[in-house]
């Protein structure tokens, strides 16, 4: 679709810079308005650079006093001015995978469905909620994590500890609600209509033909799906997840709110952990001098860094199947 | 004979409750994100309507403890940050798009829309860290032309990506007639092309305002919040979803109680923008 434009277009800017006077005027209009647009399409990259060099600025003094220790020290103590943010990165983590472990089922499961089992028209009744969900702000997950999934964690978290406490994921302290597990479940609802909605996008590029060859063939509907759609969607939907879990790790509010916020290594399901935008989250407005401020940056700065790693391998994969035809949103 | 009929048979039989067990499987999938959506929906529309009256829309916040009281400063902040974010993002992401559609010179133009599509992935608190880095910092004190800076940032992205989408899907038969009439390209891009879009245009532009509405974690140390009334984009702005943190997380019943209307107002205005849009969308993309 792209590639027609292109073959009016080239030789119209050339053909316009010769020859008799009204062409030169008309030449000027585009000339002018080539530069703008070139010069706004220049902005993102600016915007993009400026990012990372801000972020490397505010960091300096973090980063000459800790070096690469900050990302494997494991002491956060601001009176003694000592920071290392370990734990944090294996809690963003730890909680990013739980959430997917979750997510990605479902996701999968509702997006097969979507493509391959509802009629064409009930498609958009069961696949619009789930945009919706999409829609929803990170903030009222949060809120609605916070005071309406917590209670309910909770009292399961009770009850696996009484029954399976000998199990050292669920030997952890229970009453508290808020921690791995709250903060996992809600991104893992947060990530299912992402994953999902990319999934089926990646589904429906499956050529039919080979589903139907299947299906002549004898085989049930089932069969179809997980020996030929599947297989030949693999690459898109690790994709689709990998864009999930970056979702997850750079999710800032909700985790914020439901994650329990304390500075220690992860031991068991139901322990109280940052993650690293909920560190940044709660102490930034809070650090009274430049290496505490400088230091959290550095946090966001890890951060920033983990998410494109991330983005940048889904981009990749969805890419490679799809050749473009699947445009990523949100 | 009748072994082997009776083999087959029963291996159709496991195939069919494979099939069976794979569609429950799904559809149980499905079941359970549709069943989130409804419950929170349920409970911010149960929570919310309880709390929200007139008062609530147009008063000032009150202080913890006493009753009353309102968000009607948060509420003009947030339009007020959002309406400067999107001046800015705007021109830049239509200017980009318009570049990256019309002039398909060499790699650059498809580096900045691969570009875009990466910072859709930048998390939203990086984006505060970078707007507190590049405004506050110099300005030395948070404002809510800051929040502004990074709510843009969220937006060019999208606004990009949409008018890019917008502009592939207007037919060249359009612009080789307005070309072919003498009229120049500058004139054809902004006379054909523009209005031939313009619909999926307002489109990207609306998705890309009702995300910033909702985002809470850029305007932490950015706009910072603000219990009274301010209208100077210089001075601490108060905004929704931040006045919904600060109220969630704060230990008092009553703003609770407002965290969940004002979640409601907002919700309303998130998604009523979001069902508008995508159904317009979707509409466009099928035919």
């Amino acid at each position: 679709m792209q590639s027609e434009p292109q073959a009016i277009d080239r030789p119209f800017i050339q053909s316009g810079r010769s020859k008799a006077s009204d062409v030169r005027v008309r030449n000027l209009g585009d000339r002018v308005f080539y530069v703008t647009a070139r010069t706004l399409a220049s902005c993102v990259i600016v915007l993009a650079l400026l990012l990372v060099a801000d972020l490397f600025r505010g960091a300096w003094e973090s980063i000459r006093q800790f070096g690469l220790g900050f990302i494997v020290g494991t002491t956060w103590d601001p009176v003694a001015r000592i920071f290392g943010t370990l734990p944090t990165i294996i809690g963003t983590l730890v909680k990013a995978a739980i959430g997917l472990l979750l997510a990605v089922p479902i996701s999968i499961g509702a997006a097969v469905f979507i493509t391959f089992y509802v009629p064409k028209w009930v498609r958009p009744i069961i696949s619009y909620p789930i945009e919706l969900l999409a829609g929803i702000p990170s903030i009222v997950f949060g809120l609605w994590g916070l005071f309406v999934m917590v209670p309910v964690i909770r009292t399961a978290q009770i009850w696996l500890k009484a029954h399976f406490g000998w199990f050292f994921l669920f030997d952890g302290p229970a009453v508290y609600g808020v921690g791995v597990l709250s903060g996992s479940v809600i991104l893992a609802i947060m990530v299912i209509p992402i994953v999902t909605a990319i999934s089926r996008d990646i589904l429906l590029t499956v050529p039919r033909l080979q589903i139907e060859g299947m299906l002549a063939l004898g085989a049930t509907k089932w069969e179809a799906i997980s020996k030929v759609a599947l297989p030949y969607a693999r690459v898109g939907l690790v994709g689709a997840v990998i864009l999930g879990l970056g979702r997850a790790i750079g999710e800032t509010m909700a985790i914020t709110m439901v994650g329990g916020n304390a500075f220690t290594i992860i031991q068991s399901l139901f322990d109280p952990v940052h993650s690293m935008a909920s560190q940044i989250a709660s102490e930034f407005t809070e650090a009274t001098y430049s290496l505490y401020v400088s230091s959290l940056i550095y946090v966001g700065l890890v951060l920033f860094g983990i998410t494109i790693c991330v983005s940048l391998l889904a981009q990749l994969l969805i890419w490679r199947l799809s050749k473009g035809k699947v445009a990523i949103f949100e | 004979m009748s072994a082997v009929n009776k083999a087959v048979s029963r291996r159709r039989f496991q195939r069919k409750i494979t099939e069976r067990l794979a569609v429950g499987g799904m559809f149980l999938c499905a079941g359970v994100t549709i069943f989130f959506l409804l419950t929170i929906l349920g409970y911010v529309l149960y929570h919310g309507a309880a709390a929200i009256n007139w008062e609530f829309l147009t008063s000032l916040p009150v202080p913890a403890g006493e009753s009353g009281g309102g968000i009607a400063n948060a509420l003009i902040g947030s339009i007020l940050v959002v309406a400067c974010a999107a001046a800015m993002a705007v021109p830049i992401g239509l200017g980009a798009a318009v570049f990256v559609n019309e002039f398909p010179t060499a790699r650059f133009g498809r580096f900045v829309r691969f570009l875009a599509e990466v910072l859709t992935g930048v998390p939203s608190i990086v984006v505060g860290l970078f707007a507190y880095a590049l405004v506050v910092r110099p300005m030395g004190g948070f404002s809510g032309f800051s929040g502004s800076v990074a709510y843009a940032f969220i937006m060019i992205p999208i606004i990009l990506i949409s008018a890019h989408e917008a502009f592939r899907l207007v037919p060249d038969s359009l612009r080789e007639a307005s070309l072919a009439l003498g009229i120049p390209k500058w004139r054809t891009i902004l006379s054909v092309v523009l209005p031939a879009s313009s619909s999926a245009l307002l489109t990207g532009v609306v998705l890309a305002v009702s995300r910033a509405l909702g985002e809470a974690a850029p305007m932490l140390f950015t706009a910072f919040g603000n219990p009274f009334w301010n209208l100077n984009l210089g001075k601490p702005i108060a905004t929704v979803p931040l006045l919904i943190y600060t109220y969630a997380t704060a230990p008092y019943e009553d703003w609770h109680r407002k965290a969940w209307a004002a979640s409601f107002v907002l919700l309303v205005v998130v998604l009523f923008t979001s069902v508008v849009t995508r159904a317009f969308l979707r509409g466009k993309s099928h035919e």
